[in-house]
């Protein structure tokens, strides 16, 4: 059923006693009823590219693997759909002239981690993010059992979607085991239109790609601590379209096309104190000049910041106090040590009464990923 | 006094006696949703003018132990609103305020009573509109979108309520007043929004909701095309889909359906099609002109016989006329029908026509099918004529015949509509048994008495129980098992 752990088989810095790799969902559910009954804390490892995000775990004693649960199930090209089991990463996926549009900036993310942590990337400003792309999805409940919800039409009201409830839940309700997406076309075309600008410009440039019916599929900025901010304005579609679209944006903006993806697309720009921000679209520039280094989604309001470990818990504090103050959220994703001693890592979350409920109704004796999650679930 | 009279004198004093109905005619009158075969006249009816006075309602509920049922527009086609006889119907109707509308955050926030298309009209000034348009958008609900996670026509490109709404403030069935999401996107911890929308009712009551505003699109292109028949039609869409356009409403009718519309409204399409497209695109002007030539050329090369492009907005909405009035239009060819509301995977689209058809011949019952074509959602209009003995019971047996194909074809038991009361006995049939507790326990998780919307969704009432006793932390040992 399981294997001895390895030196390398731990969580943020806890060691685990034992490794599954199941290479099914039966095989998943029959390791999941025997650690039930033994009453083992688990944790889900997909590709093991998030295992320092969020806190480290009360206690661990089994990890479940999905390295074994991969490969495409369907592909049904005419119908845009696809389903694929967890442990397949990202990166593997070849849907011909089709995608699943879910960005990663992490090589190596599993479908199943991306899910289960919710990460998107600059593309969400178009396509939304795993919840919305998610039709359907196979989950072993902590105590073994096999469940489904959704399934594999994109247009689907029946029963409650809890392919919502388990996508960003940090592996705290159960195991994914498979997923079904709704895919896209891939666009035959695309550009980025960049420009520099000071912080105290973005605001205005911002809104003014706005106002542009030019859809574009990403806006992304990239600000330094200190200094200019780049922004790139990323336009999919037909060759004739997206030229077209380009050569507005160069105006709207005063900036350039580039053909080249610029190096810092899509990648989370921390070192080792990284933080997530989320805030009303209006208030993105807020977010600029607080003493860290700020990338991300200003198109749909979710950045990402490096904090510099010196004095973390007072950037910490500054960027959330902002967020905050703008109706939106900060959470430190990953931190060294020291650093997760020092600050609240999650933050203000509403309803966590009722999350809890959830979560005692899931996973009764919290085995599963315990105090990972928001408020200690 | 019963409870139901104790419960309207409670809230009549504490709210006012005007939010109160308790006339036996006028409680008559909410006797059932859009879905008119299911009536129960509910217990007692309460019109709170705002999330407070929502919120006190459900406690005096919770305390007296009565059931309660919420009700926006009343425009539901399963049965979601239909009331209990021996509960509370909480009526939305009266909370109709937009309370903001805020184009530099692309949100706008308005009560549940607030109607569809009223929050379209609000942002449009701004330039924005309110993406999900079901097609009775002119008198549904926010509040009844957000619980039945209501679709329409453009959800092929734009995605349902569900993908539009980032906030919502809730009454949850223990009468508190929680906020779930908000204006920025992912709020941290679960997803309980994700979850809310589209539950019919039966987590709570949404009583502020703040949903997301979409660019209006530069360009928009519409074009009717006439078919000899299905088959033709339905391989026009596939080809459109197989080239890479995703537009944003692909909406198919068949013969039936257009003799229906063409008598309801004089919607002007192509004589003697055997099946009907519409099919529009949106977005910048470049990406539109050069789609909708594609578009053209595949409805073609598929043996479409009449293209016609929309000239202008009026004629545009000539060609939508027929597909949204064609619902009631039936009712000018048959004197009863049922909608049918199910999802078929999109390329099994041409042989589950034929398999309805099959089906409906046999019974001796006509068949009209109007539907989303881009995404595979059916919904066959099962015609018949109540008073023609026997009639009703075939009509209900196709009905679920059609439903049972749905399912042996991968697809969905109802895909804008909800399960609501009129599908519930479909739900074992799609999901196993470890399926539904599983959607149980966030059942239990809101509502451990059962007294948010008893009845809907779920085939048979499960109690909850206690959460079990948690073990203690690092108890024994596994080393046997290895």
């Amino acid at each position: 059923m399981w294997s001895s752990a390895t030196g390398a088989d731990t969580v943020g810095g806890v060691p685990a006693r034992f490794v599954a790799a199941p290479a099914s969902t039966e095989e998943a559910a029959a390791v999941l009823t025997a650690a039930a009954r033994e009453n083992l804390a688990v944790v889900v490892r997909g590709g093991g590219t998030k295992l320092d995000w969020g806190v480290p775990p009360r206690r661990l004693d089994l990890i479940v693997d999905t390295g074994r649960l991969t490969g495409v199930v369907e592909h049904a090209a005419g119908d845009l759909i696809m389903v694929a089991r967890a442990g397949t990463p990202l990166a593997a996926l070849d849907l011909g002239g089709q995608q699943l549009a879910l960005d990663t900036s992490l090589p190596g993310a599993t479908i199943g981690g991306t899910v289960a942590a919710g990460t998107s990337g600059p593309r969400r400003m178009l396509y939304g993010t795993a919840r919305d792309l998610l039709i359907g999805i196979t989950v072993v409940l902590p105590d073994g059992r096999v469940t489904h919800a959704g399934g594999k039409v994109v247009k689907n009201v029946a029963g409650y979607d809890l392919g919502k409830l388990y996508t960003g839940a940090y592996g705290t309700l159960g195991l994914i085991t498979e997923c079904a997406f709704r895919l896209h076309p891939r666009p035959p075309a695309a550009a980025i239109v960049q420009r520099a600008a000071p912080a105290a410009e973005i605001g205005a440039l911002l809104a003014a790609v706005r106002a542009e019916q030019v859809v574009p599929s990403a806006v992304e900025i990239d600000a330094v601590a200190e200094g200019p901010v780049t922004l790139a304005v990323l336009v999919e579609g037909t060759a004739a379209g997206v030229r077209d679209r380009a050569t507005r944006l160069e105006k709207v903006l005063g900036g350039q096309t580039t053909e080249k993806v610029p190096g810092w697309w899509g990648r989370y720009p921390w070192g080792r104190v990284g933080m997530k921000l989320t805030v009303p679209l209006s208030r993105v520039p807020d977010l600029l000049g607080l003493g860290a280094a700020v990338r991300g989604s200003a198109g749909t309001g979710v950045l990402y910041a490096d904090v510099p470990v010196a004095g973390a818990p007072a950037v910490v504090e500054r960027l959330r106090a902002t967020a905050v103050r703008a109706g939106g959220h900060a959470v430190v994703l990953t931190a060294p040590p020291e650093v997760r001693e020092a600050v609240d890592m999650w933050g203000p979350v509403p309803g966590l009464a009722l999350m809890r409920r959830v979560k005692d109704r899931f996973d009764p004796d919290h085995r599963f990923a315990p105090g990972r999650f928001v408020g200690g679930i | 006094m019963t409870m139901l009279d104790a419960l309207a004198a409670r809230l009549g004093a504490e709210l006012g006696a005007d939010r109160i109905v308790n006339d036996r005619q006028q409680l008559r009158t909410y006797e059932c949703d859009g879905l008119a075969h299911y009536k129960v006249i509910p217990g007692l009816v309460v019109l709170p003018l705002d999330a407070d006075e929502c919120a006190r309602t459900v406690r005096a509920c919770v305390e007296a132990g009565v059931p309660f049922v919420a009700r926006g527009s009343g425009t539901g086609l399963s049965g979601g609103a239909l009331p209990h006889a021996e509960g509370v119907l909480i009526v939305t109707s009266k909370m109709r305020t937009i309370v903001e509308v805020a184009p530099g955050d692309e949100r706008a926030v308005v009560e549940p009573g607030v109607i569809n298309l009223h929050v379209t009209k609000a942002a449009t000034p701004h330039g924005y509109y309110y993406a999900p348009d079901p097609s009775s958008q002119q008198i549904c609900s926010i509040g009844g979108n957000v619980a039945e996670n209501s679709g329409g026509a453009h959800c092929l490109k734009y995605g349902f309520t569900t993908n539009h709404v980032t906030g919502a403030q809730v009454v949850t069935p223990d009468g508190e007043l929680v906020e779930l999401g908000g204006r920025a996107p992912d709020t941290p911890g679960y997803d309980l929004l994700g979850a809310f929308v589209g539950s019919e009712g039966t987590l709570g009551i949404a009583t502020r909701v703040t949903v997301r505003l979409t660019r209006l699109p530069e360009s928009v292109r519409t074009l009717l095309a006439a078919f000899a028949d299905t088959d033709q039609a339905g391989a026009a869409t596939s080809a459109i889909i197989a080239a890479g356009v995703v537009p944003a409403a692909v909406e198919m009718m068949d013969a039936l359906a257009i003799e229906a519309a063409e008598a309801a409204v004089a919607c002007g399409y192509p004589a003697g099609a055997g099946a009907v497209l519409i099919v529009e695109l949106d977005g910048p002007a470049a990406e539109v002109d050069t789609q909708f030539d594609q578009v053209t050329a595949l409805c073609e090369a598929n043996g479409a016989f009449e293209l016609r492009a929309a000239a202008d907005p009026a004629e545009r909405a000539l060609f939508w006329k027929g597909r949204k009035s064609a619902f009631a239009a039936v009712g000018r060819i048959s004197p009863d029908y049922i909608v049918q509301d199910g999802v078929i995977p999109r390329t099994a689209l041409p042989e589950m026509l034929h398999r309805i058809g099959e089906v409906a011949r046999a019974a001796g019952v006509r068949v009209a099918n109007v539907f989303h074509a881009g995404d595979g959602n059916l919904h066959p209009l099962v015609l018949f004529d109540d008073a023609v003995p026997g009639e009703a019971e075939r009509a209900e047996e196709v009905s679920g015949a059609i439903i049972d194909l749905c399912i042996a074809h991968g697809g969905s038991i109802t895909g804008e509509h909800g399960v609501g009361t009129d599908k519930a006995r479909f739900m074992p049939r799609m999901f196993t048994d470890d399926d539904l507790a599983a959607m149980h326990l966030l059942r239990c998780a809101f509502d451990p008495a059962g007294l948010a919307n008893p009845g809907k969704i779920f085939p048979t009432p499960r109690l909850c129980g206690e959460v079990p006793r948690r073990h203690k932390a690092g108890e024994p040992a596994a080393a046997e098992l290895f």
